[in-house]
């Protein structure tokens, strides 16, 4: 009978590479689009009712208007944001006073790589318009908890989610991430599978690097 | 000799294995009535349709460990369910659960003891079970038991109040404390004193449903608050003997209104003659029958109402039930004095 | 780690040394639907403020959206409200196919509209059960779920899963009704006005629920509005308010029905409001059924779903209040660029602090039942 080779130690066994993230997807994919399109309304269609005395009031405050599948979206400097809000809320032909969304998207080619939406509706009007505000990484927004209470907890998943800061914002802080949480999951240069994640082919070796990691700790 | 000794020894030894396998079968009893008000069928497993159920939650919940809180006052921790239950054990002494019967040739009352203060008796000693209350809330070493424990207490003392009010109208219509006497004038005026009083019934009967804790009274012990009430740290067999006493508590309360208020052991009608055959049935079936009746709608009430905020159940017990039953004595002494 | 929640941070400073009590009504507990997560500061039973912890349920269902098919991505949108899944369904559906402008064939409107409408009464049952449940009549809590039972059969009949149901396509339906719902449906209907009698019975006019429900959480009209209330708990507070009637979508147009709305902004007219609902939802699913048109139950739709460039937000009613998408497609992946939810639930939540200010702990239970929330919904 042949002497058995001797057993090789789990350690001395090649390690298989950590897979980088599925390059299916990013081979699929089409490269990162520049911006949203923000199409240019009809010429034949009318505008809204509210929009020449908000242009009138506020000069300067609505930068574009974009109309598409039945929604008016004005795009706003960001800081002109408070004022071209608190009109539209207050002047009775208007009269927005119902915050329905607040969040953001993130274009990064873009210079301006965040979009601010802000989705309102009227309730004695019934209707509703989009404000847009284009940000630069590292801008902080004015808070619109001052006109729309009902932003509150929406400025505190933006900035959980992007990490846009809100100017006075009453408590600025995370609120479906852990508080202690680095990164802002949904940017787009925010993995997926999150933060320092090994994608292991063998689990078994997922199991003995955390133990090896863990042990490291204690010791 | 027999009949000073033996007799009563067998009495009490009859009486206290009646008292907790009754206690044992109620929990039992409680369950299957409310699953069958919410559409199920509650315990099935443990022998026949789940009679066997009481047995072996005493068997679980004696083998469960011994756990005491760190920093426990462990005297006052194992002496707290005991001060909850004896009480509740004792006071059945002086009920009457029967008259006068020949059992095995010896004749003799169907109570191991008739005081001629017996209610006074009843009301003093199953107040005590309220320092059991406290201590055990206390013992446990955590604010949550301690401040459920304070309002169980507190709720218990206010509706307290109100029912020995109560009592005192049946004291006036009766015009003894004896239990055996109270059963006897409503043979001798041939009326049950509920279709007297409704309205000291109908007191005592929320008072009763206050004292033990029941719906819609449970806020100290309802699951959906802050904490499991006073006995949140409790195992094992101290819980389990929380758990005996509250449903002592509850049979007491039934036994009691049915001896105040129901007759006692006498039949329905005890004056109408012509419902002569109903004494076929011997007094202490009566007794029984009653009791159950009244402990079947103390569970039927758990399973309807919702339950009470604490500030709103102390004002129905200061404002609404005390000037009520003041008011019952009042006119009960009057009408006594001039009928 | 220094607790960051402000409820513990800051403290009123006070003359003389009343402690104040924080208690942590925590992630795991028998009333609080779900994981949430309360931090109450107390003066005695009042509740001084409150701070409300969610994130325990995030999946990250917006950023999966965003590597699945527009197709795949129904199947997240069952998991959020789980309790109504259809509607969320419906509402993903509906966005995707006003990007598309898609035109979605009459009969599958109908289809869509009895099932969201049961959805309403499936999640209207819960929530009764459940808040009865915390108010303490218990027995109310196995009857209504009784009656849930059968809106589940019907679902299952329907498509197959009593939870999460992925019962809508983009374009219509996956599948036309089995033969015989209709009228296992309408008997539904039948079997749910009677209960509705039964449950009024039980807590309507009954003292102690009136004791514990009103002038609990009082909120007006226009803090209703301005603090981002939707749903029952905006019409209870006198707003007439309703996606259904505002923005028509699905076959609601063609039905006649009516919205409740309260007038005291209580626990009790909220409770008021959600039962009256279960009766007009009976009366359009009857409307529906017997107005049903025969056709197709799936459009034109193209092989493979690639909505234009462009974003747009389109809002429904579901149970809970407005669930609105807003969805943006860069026009040549085959994903969502971003996927937003905008969770009744989650504006809801945001007003407890609110209502609770003043209020005994034992009310707390009560307020977080009559808002109706649903945790898969707050988180995502």
């Amino acid at each position: 009978m042949e002497p058995a080779e001797p057993p090789v130690p789990p350690s001395a066994l090649p390690k298989p590479a950590p897979k980088p993230p599925a390059p299916k997807a990013e081979a699929k994919a089409p490269p990162a689009p520049p911006g949203p399109p923000d199409q240019a309304p009809p010429d034949d269609l009318a505008r809204p009712d509210y929009l020449a005395p908000l242009e009138q009031a506020c000069p300067g405050g609505v930068s574009q208007v974009s109309y598409w599948v039945g929604d008016w979206t004005l795009i706003v400097p960001r800081d002109r944001l408070v004022e071209v809000a608190t009109w539209l809320r207050d002047t009775p032909e208007s009269r927005f006073d119902f915050c329905s969304d607040l969040t953001a998207v993130d274009w990064p080619p873009r210079a301006e790589r965040f979009d601010l939406v802000y989705c309102l509706y009227s309730v004695p009007h019934r209707r509703r318009v989009r404000l847009k505000v284009r940000l630069k990484d590292g801008e902080a927004a004015p808070s619109v908890t001052g006109i729309w209470p009902a932003a509150n907890w929406f400025e505190r998943e933006v900035f959980d989610m992007f990490g846009i800061r809100f100017d006075g914002h009453p408590d600025l802080r995370r609120i479906l991430m852990p508080d202690d949480w680095q990164g802002h999951p949904q940017r787009k240069d925010y993995p997926l599978e999150g933060p320092g994640e090994l994608l292991l082919e063998d689990p078994l070796e997922w199991l003995k690097l955390r133990n090896a990691a863990r042990e490291a700790e204690f010791e | 000799m027999i009949e000073t000794l033996v007799v009563p020894l067998v009495k009490i030894a009859v009486l206290l294995v009646g008292i907790l396998t009754a206690v044992a079968y109620l929990v039992l009893l409680e369950r299957k009535v409310q699953a069958w008000v919410q559409v199920r069928l509650g315990p099935m497993r443990v022998g026949p349709h789940g009679l066997l159920q009481p047995v072996a939650d005493v068997i679980k919940l004696i083998i469960k460990e011994d756990i005491t809180p760190a920093r426990a006052d462990r005297w006052v921790y194992t002496l707290a369910p005991i001060i909850v239950l004896v009480p509740a054990l004792v006071v059945f002494a002086v009920i009457p659960f029967g008259p006068e019967t020949n059992v095995f040739g010896i004749r003799m009352p169907l109570h191991v003891a008739d005081i001629n203060v017996g209610l006074l008796y009843i009301v003093s000693i199953a107040s005590l079970g309220i320092y059991g209350t406290i201590l055990g809330g206390w013992a446990s070493n955590s604010k949550y038991p301690l401040l459920a424990s304070l309002r169980a207490s507190a709720q218990l003392v206010s509706y307290e109040v109100a029912v020995t009010m109560t009592l005192v109208s049946m004291i006036l219509m009766a015009g003894s404390l004896s239990m055996v006497e109270i059963v006897e004038s409503q043979q001798a005026r041939g009326l049950w004193f509920v279709f007297a009083q409704p309205l000291a019934f109908f007191i005592y009967f929320v008072g009763g449903l206050a004292e033990t804790n029941r719906a819609p009274f449970d806020l100290p012990e309802a699951e959906q608050e802050l904490t499991g009430g006073f006995h949140t740290e409790y195992s094992g067999i101290r819980f389990a003997l929380f758990f005996l006493a509250e449903y002592a508590n509850m049979i007491v309360i039934a036994a009691v209104a049915t001896t105040l208020f129901f007759g006692g052991w006498l039949r329905p009608f005890p004056s109408v003659a012509a419902l002569g055959l109903l004494d076929i049935v011997p007094g202490w079936i009566w007794f029984l029958l009653k009791t159950f009746v009244l402990l079947y709608v103390f569970l039927w009430v758990r399973a309807t109402l919702p339950r009470y905020r604490y500030d709103q159940l102390m004002r129905l017990g200061w404002k609404v039930l005390i000037p009520l039953a003041i008011a019952n004595v009042i006119v009960t002494a009057i009408a006594v004095v001039v009928l | 780690m220094t607790d960051p929640h402000p409820v513990t941070a800051t403290r009123t400073p006070v003359q003389f040394d009343t402690d104040e009590l924080v208690i942590n009504m925590g992630p795991q507990h028998p009333s609080t639907h779900g994981v949430l997560r309360l931090i109450l500061r107390l003066d005695g039973e009042r509740v001084v403020d409150a701070d409300v912890v969610i994130g325990y349920l995030h999946r990250g269902i917006e950023k999966l959206s965003e590597s699945r098919d527009w197709t795949q991505i129904v199947l997240l949108t069952d998991r959020m409200d789980y309790v109504a899944a259809a509607t969320n369904n419906l509402g993903y559906c509906e966005t995707v196919e006003k990007l598309m402008g898609l035109e979605v064939p009459r009969r599958a409107q109908y289809i869509r509209t009895v099932l969201a409408e049961l959805q309403r009464l499936a999640s209207h049952l819960v929530w009764l059960g459940t808040h009865a449940m915390d108010i303490g009549a218990v027995t109310v809590f196995l009857y209504c779920l009784r009656e849930r039972e059968l809106v589940l059969d019907l679902f299952e009949e329907y498509c197959g899963a009593r939870l999460t149901y992925n019962s809508m396509r983009v374009g219509g339906l996956p599948a036309d009704l089995p033969v015989g719902w209709d009228r296992k449906v309408r008997e539904f209907c039948d079997i749910v006005d009677q209960k509705i009698v039964d449950y009024e019975q039980l807590l309507t006019q009954n003292r102690i629920w009136l004791e514990r429900t009103r002038d609990i959480g009082v909120i007006s009209g226009a803090d209703a509005i301005a603090m981002g209330f939707c749903g029952p708990p905006l019409r209870a507070s006198g707003v007439m308010r309703d996606v259904r009637k505002d923005e028509p979508y699905a076959a609601y147009e063609e039905f006649a029905f009516d919205i409740p709305v309260g007038a005291a902004g209580d626990t009790y007219d909220r409770y008021l409001v959600r039962l009256e609902e279960f009766k007009q939802s009976t009366r359009i699913i009857r409307q529906a059924l017997d107005g049903m048109p025969e056709g197709p139950v799936m459009g034109k739709v193209p092989r493979l779903i690639k909505p234009p460039a462009g974003e747009t937000y389109h809002a429904i009613e579901s149970p809970k209040g407005e669930i609105g998408f807003f969805i943006a497609s860069d026009g040549k992946s085959l994903s969502p660029y971003r996927f937003r939810v905008r969770p009744p639930s989650f504006c809801n939540l945001q007003v407890l602090p609110k209502l609770v200010r003043g209020h005994l702990v034992a009310d707390v239970v009560a307020l977080i039942g009559t808002i109706d929330i649903v945790l898969g919904e707050v988180d995502r």
